[in-house]
């Protein structure tokens, strides 16, 4: 075994000049052997081009990359494999239709001639199970397994690529409570082995209580590295953002007994006829937030294209007293519901095209984009820089293309355009998702604030501390249909996340 | 502030956009504009130049030919009118292209419109303006119907239009050869040429040989400026209003930028699909007209074909912008003009069709070398404006 005083991954000095975000300037990284160093940062902090640094995906323009204490220079990722290091992405690079064994060897298969060495295989991949805690079944469909599996798998896959330094990218994204608290589980079975993790999060709590070091990031540079044991969630966050945090905290109810969103028995089915929302029926009163929680896929996105027309539905839907169930997008969109959607750059943004341009996008038709059947281009850029101004939106002007804002100035601006002419119902898809927290903060205050002049809000989201801290009303959607309605007063993360898995049901 | 925060600032205010920064930076856009088809250009001499001295030819003699043969007078009009068709053409294309769609069927729709307009019009009879205006709609209608059916196939059954308005140009192809040697056809004495009847006086497009007197310019003998090029002007004009100051236009360009959220905005795919493909026919019935109402006065089996394949080239080179289109327009004509000289020193004059070929393609690589170059700019700007050490 190596001289455990020497650090297995040791980076130093690391710069890389990426044009269009953050690149990293002088970062440092040292990771022992047998430790879960956590990496945290903001989006846009540089976390992940610093690992794919490390995992050989780019090179660094300066710095140098000590594995074990020699130096190292990766050119691709099959160099940095074969120096003991893996990473598990973010999303899951399985093929469903093959079992653990054939996903886990594929690429790396242990041959006997020219056959595959099934046994061999099999063999290998139940010690590695056995030995780390992992519990996977080498012959298991993929498709069968549920999300906390299949990334064991991902992590297997690497353990049998022979890495000794893992590197899992926001790993507990994807998993509902339960799941992250195996998952930490596996991790601890691989510390005890003597393989190092880099856990790449910016759930904090979940740093903490998993990891023996933390190394903050922030625009690009490393901050600190800290012992996790000497501070708390809300100090780690400070670092994060070089400033004091606000809360999503609930303040005083503005719900007023105004309906301003009545959708009764509405029903989505998918193209082969599989309902993927099912009588659902909902109410929201002008000044509330409605927060709908749910794992992802179970319906959410359906209901939100629903109630904005862009998906096929019966069922009855009202905006204050009028039936607009039969209106179109546009009209709906004409009508008072602003939208702001879960992927901005599919749906809420045309890139390429200015940001006065996309702050007529949705507005077409309404002041003060329109002249009649003209464009208004002095007055939609004029309301574009109040948008700027209004919202924090940095930019150098109004004519840059959208695409080379960053992702929470884009966010900023979707969320500015939407707040614009006085919408009566705002919904709202992960409007803070890969958004830096200080946006975050930014955005849930003009929410807090619209809502206190009479805004209706939906708001989905997968952020649970969000979904508690803005909502008045928590309903749990799962499998197509709202399961249970929830106080966010007396809701906690945790039994939110189990409500969401149908364990209260 | 807590104890562990490190000194930073709190980030500065958005500092308000100053005009200069922005004119600034829409002067490079400019700059970027006219890079890639000047790159095309240059890249398209280098591929002819090979290509003549391969075949044993001074690259230069030839240019120098050309020069001299293309800046004639004479030469100036031919080229000017035979750019018409072309910009009409690379116009109806364009606007397809706009919103991601790909009309390749302009050379159908174009046939057909200039056969039907020529036998509506040989076989009304109207007085003055009206009749010209009638031959004019009729073409219009007959373009938009013809590209209609693949807007049609595309919103109801998904079918691509890039392959079904190929295939309606074969099938309108094979529907003009059967209704000119059918219905349509005026038998010519002594003559093997199928042709319709021609047009009355009434129905002629003026030509702008007096305009050109009238600034003291005697056109050649045998050469007059066809007054057609007026029409292509207002076509001009309308086209860049609806697509660049329109609502409608907007929707258009949204939709082509990104399909998904376009519609998330409430544009309503299938009817912009349909609005825009009809219009790009409408425009494409034109392209005939230039030479059924200013030179041939009717349709024949020498009705000139393939206008709406150079289009495409056209439209490719003028990147959907009006004026692009025209000075596209303008250089296809005046390379396939200035190469006929080319033959009297014994050089093959398809020389032009390889430039053509070899501006086409590079200049779809040049827009994509320049668009990187446009995004790396864009990028940096707005970083030096939000945070100049990063930048630095």
């Amino acid at each position: 075994m190596t001289d455990p005083s020497v650090p297995v991954v040791r980076l130093q000095g690391i710069t890389k000049r990426v044009p269009g975000v953050v690149a990293n300037r002088d970062v440092e990284l040292t990771v022992r052997a047998g430790e879960v160093h956590a990496v945290v940062g903001e989006n846009g902090a540089g976390k992940s081009t610093l690992m794919k640094i490390l995992y050989g995906m780019q090179r660094p323009d300066e710095g140098t990359i000590e594995i074990n204490g020699s130096p190292a220079r990766f050119r691709d990722p099959g160099e940095a494999i074969a120096a003991g290091i893996g990473m598990v992405h973010q999303h899951f690079m399985l093929a469903d239709n093959l079992t653990v064994l054939e996903n886990v060897v594929l690429g790396a298969e242990p041959r006997k001639g020219l056959r595959l060495d099934t046994d061999a295989a099999r063999t290998r991949i139940n010690d590695l199970s056995d030995r780390y805690g992992l519990g996977v079944d080498p012959d298991a469909l993929v498709e069968q397994l549920g999300v906390g599996d299949r990334q064991r798998v991902e992590i297997l896959k690497v353990l049998f690529r022979g890495a000794r330094v893992l590197i899992l990218d926001e790993p507990t994204a994807v998993l509902v409570p339960h799941e992250v608290d195996e998952l930490f589980a596996s991790l601890a079975g691989l510390r005890a082995e003597g393989v190092s993790v880099i856990f790449i999060s910016h759930k904090l709590d979940e740093v903490l209580r998993v990891a023996d070091a933390v190394t903050v990031l922030r625009q690009g540079t490393t901050v600190t590295t800290v012992d996790p044991r000497t501070v708390t969630a809300r100090q780690l966050a400070e670092l994060m953002v070089g400033s004091e945090l606000p809360t999503p905290e609930t303040r005083e109810s503005t719900v007023t007994s105004m309906v301003e969103l009545t959708v009764e028995h509405l029903t989505v089915r998918s193209p082969e006829g599989r309902p993927v929302v099912e009588d659902v029926s909902l109410q929201v009163h002008r000044g509330e937030v409605l927060g709908i929680a749910g794992v992802e896929g179970n319906g959410q996105v359906e209901l939100v294209e629903a109630l904005l027309g862009l998906r096929a539905s019966t069922g009855t839907v009202r905006l204050g007293d009028r039936d607009i169930s039969d209106w179109s997008t546009r009209e709906r969109r004409e009508g008072g519901i602003g939208y702001v959607p879960e992927d901005r750059h599919r749906q809420g943004l045309l890139l390429p095209a200015t940001l006065w341009e996309n702050r007529i996008l949705g507005h077409q038709g309404r002041k003060p984009a329109r002249r009649g059947l003209w464009i208004d281009r002095g007055a939609a850029k004029a309301d574009t820089e109040r948008i700027v101004r209004e919202y924090g939106v940095r930019t150098p002007g109004v004519g840059v293309p959208a695409f080379a804002l960053s992702g929470g100035n884009q966010q900023k601006l979707v969320v500015g355009r939407e707040m614009s002419g006085d919408p009566s119902l705002l919904v709202a898809s992960h409007p803070t998702r890969g958004v830096d927290v200080g946006a975050q903060a930014q955005l849930w205050d003009h929410l807090r604030e619209a809502r206190r002049s009479g805004l209706a809000v939906l708001l989905v989201s997968a952020d649970l501390e969000e979904l508690i801290g803005l909502s008045d009303t928590l309903v749990v959607m799962l499998r197509g249909r709202l399961v249970a309605t929830l106080d966010p007063a007396s809701t906690t993360p945790e039994s939110l996340g189990s409500a969401m898995t149908g364990a209260t049901a | 502030m807590s104890l562990l925060t490190p000194e930073r600032p709190e980030p500065a205010p958005t500092p308000p956009p100053t005009a200069a920064a922005t004119s600034r930076f829409d002067l490079r856009r400019f700059g970027l504009a006219v890079a890639a088809p000047a790159l095309a250009v240059v890249v398209a001499l280098a591929v002819a130049s090979i290509a003549l001295l391969v075949s044993g030819s001074n690259p230069l003699t030839v240019y120098a030919r050309m020069l001299e043969e293309g800046t004639t007078l004479r030469s100036a009009l031919i080229t000017v009118n035979n750019a018409v068709p072309l910009y009409l053409s690379g116009l109806a294309v364009a606007l397809g292209f706009r919103m991601g769609l790909f009309n390749i069927g302009v050379e159908g729709q174009y046939q057909l419109a200039a056969l039907l307009a020529a036998a509506a019009g040989a076989a009304v009879v109207l007085p003055g303006p009206l009749h010209l205006l009638f031959v004019v709609l009729v073409a219009m209608v007959v373009g938009a119907m013809w590209a209609g059916v693949a807007a049609v196939l595309k919103t109801t059954r998904g079918v691509s239009e890039v392959i079904s308005t190929i295939m309606l140009n074969v099938i309108a192809g094979g529907i003009a050869a059967y209704l000119l040697s059918t219905y349509l056809q005026e038998r010519v004495e002594g003559s093997n040429n199928s042709r319709t009847p021609r047009l009355d006086e009434s129905a002629r497009f003026p030509n702008l040989d007096p305009v050109l007197r009238a600034f003291g310019v005697e056109p050649p003998q045998g050469t007059r400026l066809g007054g057609f090029v007026l029409v292509a002007a207002v076509v001009g004009v309308v086209y860049w209003l609806l697509v660049s100051r329109s609502r409608f236009g907007f929707d258009l360009r949204a939709t082509g930028l990104s399909p998904s959220a376009s519609v998330a905005s409430g544009v309503n795919a299938k009817r912009m699909t349909i609005v825009t493909m009809l219009m790009s026919g409408a425009i494409a019935g034109l392209v005939g007209l230039p030479q059924l109402v200013g030179s041939s006065y009717a349709y024949g089996l020498d009705f000139t074909s393939g206008l709406g394949f150079t289009g495409i080239g056209v439209a490719l080179l003028g990147r959907g912008s009006p004026v692009g289109v025209a000075i596209g327009a303008l250089l296809f004509a005046f390379l396939e003009r200035s190469s006929a000289t080319l033959q009297r020193i014994d050089v093959p004059t398809e020389i032009y069709v390889i430039m053509q070929g070899s501006i086409v393609l590079s200049v779809v690589v040049a827009y994509e070398a320049v668009r990187r170059i446009g995004v790396a700019q864009a990028e940096r700007a707005v970083r030096r404006a939000v945070d100049p050490e990063v930048a630095a």
